[in-house]
């Protein structure tokens, strides 16, 4: 596998949401809005990469009966640098995803890729991995983002083209499931 | 390299190395931006309080004074023009919205009257109790102005003058509630003064 493809495989092929089922419950809880979901994609993709970088530096170092607490205390430290920068330098972004940011930690993506990738391969690779599994979540939960604003809200990117309220059930975690179960099907067929 | 065994030793080792660095770095990130945490959250405060009442001149969060009630408290920002009160910003809070504490900062000019109300923090549903927000929908504009003494704080449904979000009259009769809380503390409080 090159490079070029291991970058572009979390895109369609192994989509962290679409095709491996992971971080579902963030994809679920942020995706009110196109921009929640890129905000909560982009955080996800920081920590992804930053966690891919030193696990894959310290395969070594952390014998294999302790790596799963291991990786959990890496990723935890990164998210919570994160957020207190968030909180610190973009206070407005941070009110919109603020009880979201400490969900990434239990986001089964950023465990997921340090487990399955970057324990096994080398730094390149895994920031390579750690690129395309996050660019791959983002867009999934922009279009999941749009998708339910338009529906949900007459509205994208907060610029409303509607008067009154869209279909509220696409705002509501109902519409979630129901949008997401959707673009699960288009998948599908797409892969096939 | 090679990986290293899963002896004890080994495994201590490696978590404490884990940890230590984790924890140094966690540290070093806290007091790097504890100040500007602490900044944008007394800036907020002030666009709040700015927002609600009159135009002012003095410094209302330096002045501020706190009332408990409810098992909570309640702060009081008085805004002052050349030493005249011109209004207070009351943030006040409610426990009954439709998930979680609703905090409200209300400006009321001292003869009791609301000037302005803005939401400072919520959890409602999106789309609905959100609403309470002045950038989402105007339905908050309904309070400039209305004096609580002739202007009945509850919703239509319970009998007020309110109109509830469509929807959201839990959030609705939440706000309410926080509203009605800042008024009766303020009255009280300057009825003691």
């Amino acid at each position: 596998m090159n490079q070029l493809q291991n970058f572009t495989k979390g895109f369609i092929r192994e989509n962290p949401v679409l095709a491996l089922f992971l971080g579902l419950c963030p994809t679920l809880g942020v995706t009110t809005s196109a921009i929640n979901g890129i905000g909560m994609g982009l955080a996800t993709t920081f920590v992804l990469v930053m966690s891919n970088i030193s696990i894959s530096l310290l395969k070594n170092l952390i014998p294999g009966n302790v790596r799963i607490p291991a990786f959990i205390v890496v990723i935890a430290s990164f998210v919570t640098i994160v957020e207190l920068t968030m909180q610190a330098f973009v206070p407005a972004l941070f009110e919109a995803l603020g009880l979201f940011i400490p969900l990434i930690v239990v986001n089964c993506i950023v465990l997921g890729r340090a487990e399955a990738f970057a324990s096994k391969n080398d730094l390149f690779s895994s920031i390579i991995d750690g690129l395309g599994m996050g660019v791959g979540f983002t867009i999934t939960l922009f279009i999941l983002g749009s998708i339910r604003e338009i529906l949900g809200s007459g509205s994208i990117f907060d610029y409303k083209f509607i008067q009154g309220d869209g279909m509220l059930i696409f705002v509501l975690a109902p519409g979630a499931f129901i949008a997401l179960g959707y673009l699960i099907v288009l998948m599908r067929k797409v892969n096939k | 390299m090679a990986k290293m065994e899963s002896t004890i030793g080994n495994m201590i080792l490696s978590l404490f190395g884990i940890t230590f660095v984790a924890s140094s770095a966690l540290g070093a990130v806290y007091s790097l931006t504890k100040e500007p945490i602490a900044a944008a959250a007394i800036a907020k405060k002030n666009a709040a309080i700015s927002e609600v009442i009159p135009e002012f001149n003095n410094t209302p969060s330096s002045e501020g004074y706190k009332i408990p009630v409810d098992g909570d408290t309640l702060y009081f920002y008085p805004g002052k023009l050349n030493g005249e009160l011109v209004g207070t910003a009351v943030e006040t809070f409610t426990k009954i919205g439709f998930s979680g504490t609703i905090k409200v900062m209300v400006g009321l000019l001292p003869d009791g009257t609301i000037n302005d109300v803005t939401v400072l923090k919520h959890s409602e549903t999106p789309g609905l109790g959100d609403k309470m927000e002045k950038k989402k929908s105007d339905w908050s504009l309904q309070f400039k102005g209305k004096n609580p003494q002739q202007f009945n704080l509850s919703v239509k449904k319970d009998g007020g003058d309110v109109d509830a979000i469509t929807a959201s009259t839990i959030s609705s009769r939440a706000f309410c509630d926080a509203v009605t809380r800042a008024y009766n503390s303020y009255i009280s409080a300057s009825e003691i003064k």
